[in-house]
């Protein structure tokens, strides 16, 4: 049975055990007692707790361990002896086979495969089916135990409340172990990477070139340092230079200028700025933008203006950037008690000393935390980069040049048609890490710091 | 009495927030070297009105303020008046001690320094270093000047935003309960900064605690609902009240 219909099956099971339960609670006799320890719903959500969870648990263990048990059938059978003894091409047979027999009228286009679809299917069949009895087994098991427990001063609220805490937290797992394991997917690809390059070739180098590598000294062409240069140019410092003023001065703007009517309908047009998609940006970018400055570098006399020059695409970040930090800024300067604001306009101050004076040096910490927050966001984008940044990779400091980044680079290395081994493509996940560990160590710093300005206030 | 000018009057007041009615048709007289006080149950406008006398009303969106009110002789709000050299001279302290987060020295200069009261660095340190020992601060903070003025006790950091006020050398001072927050030492160390306040401005304050308005006081203003309903000598509208309503709120029979 696939794992869909079995999910419903659990359900039904569950209702089913939530329906008697409660009927049956409904009909304890409450011995005299005016408040029920628990409710008759309570205890039908009781039992069908113990329907679905450990069934539903051990369905998952099951997915995860049955196809090693399938494979290994699988070998055992004589056909096997003839696959390649080679790790790679084995697992791709294997793999065509299980393929294969799950759809029938299909044929495997290796003879090998094609003797082992057979075998496969059964197993599979085989696993299948114990999955799905030892499933119900368990919800029946469950469901059982359960029912055998509740009666009137059973406290089956406090276990539903105890239940509804684990699936919280299973949920809230589920988000962490996510980020363990892209982490760990990283770190293990960019190991392999650094099997094959020095790390300080690709952490100091300034020499990126990845269509040409010298299979003698890979590192020699895999030097990182212009693709960080080329991120921190455009993120941190084109980028912000837009975002950090704008942002800033939106935000003073709204907070302590604007009407409240012109407050209501400005503030949701800022965040909708957050949530235009970033490939809108990325036209945007690469059709208007690109060519303007490129146009206004020939004005300014310097002819030789790459179109897809760092300025375009920091220029265009920094405006996707506005509304963040903006948006960090209005709360940390909303979150300034406003006496302390009345205690300077008292003094006689203008309000915008009130402002420069009072507000802005409260709020810095938090201002400073939503920019952090900002290059972060700036250095991961993608989308942009992608469509209006040069794929040169040259460290400068004049804006109308190319500059590439980080991001755009690990696009470029995938997209390209090239093994999976070798260390160009592995090199992607070496910069997809050290990405990563920065933004890691940004948002670390940022959140550290909004913690300690908001105990500053408690 | 006396028969010299008053510092400030208020001549048929009355304050609105939107529609509604917060303070209805006030007149009254402050005087230099006095303490005024304003008593009355929760609600009845008392910082209401105290606010008016320096604009701080401006900043609440949908206040509007009807009458008039002088300084010196002059409207207050009247077009010619400039807010902030008013508020200067009209300084204010309020119910909840809010030093800014810099250092208690940042803190006390900071009137100086918008209004440009010093000339040099050692002008400056001298109006600090007066204001905070006329604020009876000195000696508790000299040798930490550089602290934050948020890292001191209640009392103290209420005691420093008097200083603050001072600074700016105004001349009339307004206070909103600026004890309530306080425990029995504070509150004594603030009344008796008061009394000593008393020879160099005008001050008014706003209390709920009637031995305070007894001590510190004496002027003494009973608001009911928005009315002045009784104006007078301390003594006499603590001993002798003319009006119903001043006795039993004096005497506790009034919420
Ligand atoms: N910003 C405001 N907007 C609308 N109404 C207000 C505002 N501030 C005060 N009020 C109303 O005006 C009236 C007077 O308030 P005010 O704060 O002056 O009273 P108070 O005498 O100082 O009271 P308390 O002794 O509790 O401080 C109250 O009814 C209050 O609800
Ligand atoms: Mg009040």
């Amino acid at each position: 049975m696939n794992a869909f219909a079995l999910m419903f099956l659990v359900a039904g099971l569950g209702l089913i055990g939530w329906l008697t339960a409660r009927s049956r609670a409904a009909r304890f006799d409450r011995g005299g007692a005016k408040r029920l320890h628990s409710l008759p719903a309570q205890h039908g959500f009781f039992v069908a707790m113990w329907v679905v969870l450990p069934a539903l648990l051990f369905v998952a263990a099951w997915g995860a361990i049955s196809p090693a048990l399938v494979k290994q059938t699988v070998l055992e059978h004589p056909a096997a002896s003839q696959l390649p003894q080679f790790d790679f091409e084995r697992d791709a047979l294997l793999a065509e086979a299980s393929r294969v027999a799950e759809q029938p009228g299909v044929a495997a286009f290796d003879p090998v495969a094609q003797q082992l679809v057979a075998p496969t299917r059964a197993a599979k069949v085989r696993y299948d089916w114990i999955g799905t009895a030892g499933a119900i087994l368990l919800a029946f098991a469950g469901g059982a135990y359960a029912f055998t427990r509740i009666r009137a001063s059973f406290p089956a609220r406090s276990s539903v409340e105890r239940g509804m805490m684990l699936m919280l937290l299973v949920a809230s797992l589920i988000a962490i172990l996510t980020t363990v394991g892209i982490f760990l997917s990283l770190l293990w690809e960019s190991v392999r990477f650094f099997g094959q390059v020095s790390i300080t070739d690709f952490l100091f180098g300034t020499h990126w070139s990845p269509q040409v590598i010298d299979p003698a000294r890979p590192g020699r062409s895999l030097g990182a340092v212009p693709l960080f240069w080329g991120t921190f140019f455009i993120g941190a410092v084109i980028a912000m230079i837009v975002a950090i003023p704008f942002g800033l001065m939106s935000a003073i703007y709204l907070t302590q200028y604007a009407a409240p009517q012109v407050r209501r309908w400005m503030k949701p047009i800022l965040e909708i700025l957050a949530g235009v998609p970033t490939v809108v940006y990325g036209y945007f970018a690469a059709l208007t933008v690109a060519p303007a400055v490129r146009d206004l570098a020939v004005a300014f006399g310097y002819p030789y203006a790459s179109s897809e020059s760092a300025l375009a695409a920091g220029l265009v970040m920094g405006v996707m950037i506005i509304p963040f930090v903006s948006s960090m800024a209005d709360d940390s300067i909303a979150a300034v008690p406003t006496a302390m604001r009345d205690g300077s306009l008292a003094m006689g101050a203008t309000k915008s000393e009130t402002i420069s004076r009072v507000l802005i040096p409260a709020a810095l910490p938090g201002v400073v935390a939503g920019i952090l927050l900002a290059v972060s966001r700036a250095i991961g984008e993608t989308m942009i980069v992608v469509m209006a940044a040069s794929g040169a990779a040259n460290i400068t400091l004049n804006p109308f040049e190319s500059a590439t980044t980080v991001t755009k680079q690990i696009v470029d290395l995938l997209t390209g048609e090239s093994e999976f081994d070798s260390p160009k493509t592995l090199a992607a996940f070496a910069l997809g890490l050290t990405l990563f560990v920065i933004t890691l160590l940004l948002n670390i710093v940022a959140l550290r710091v909004v913690k300690r300005y908001r105990e500053a206030y408690e | 009495m006396t028969d010299a000018p008053h510092k400030m009057t208020a001549r048929d007041v009355s304050v609105f927030y939107g529609e509604k009615q917060a303070v209805k048709n006030v007149s009254i007289d402050i005087d230099m070297d006095r303490v005024t006080a304003f008593i009355g149950p929760s609600g009845c406008g008392k910082s209401t009105f105290l606010r008016t006398l320096n604009r701080m009303n401006d900043t609440i969106g949908n206040a509007r303020v009807e009458g008039q009110i002088t300084l010196d002789g002059e409207d207050i709000y009247s077009s010619g008046m400039d807010v902030v050299q008013l508020r200067a001279r009209v300084g204010m302290v309020f119910q909840k001690p809010n030093p800014f987060p810099k250092s208690i020295f940042e803190n006390v200069a900071y009137g100086p320094r918008i209004h440009g009261l010093a000339n040099s660095k050692a002008d400056l340190e001298e109006i600090v270093a007066r204001s905070l020992r006329r604020a009876g601060l000195w000696e508790e903070v000299k040798d930490r000047l550089n602290d934050s003025g948020t890292a001191l006790s209640g009392g103290q950091q209420q005691r420093l935003c008097i200083a603050r006020a001072i600074a700016v050398d105004p001349e009339v001072i307004l206070m909103d309960e600026p004890a309530s927050a306080l425990d029995p030492i504070a509150t004594a160390k603030i009344e008796e900064l008061i009394h000593e306040l008393r020879g160099r401005y005008a001050i008014v304050i706003v209390t709920h605690n009637m031995q305070q308005a007894a001590r510190v006081s004496q002027r003494t203003a009973f608001f009911h609902l928005g009315n002045l309903v009784e104006y007078g000598d301390t003594d006499n509208i603590f001993t002798a009240p003319r009006e119903e309503r001043t006795k039993d709120y004096i005497t506790g029979r009034y919420g």
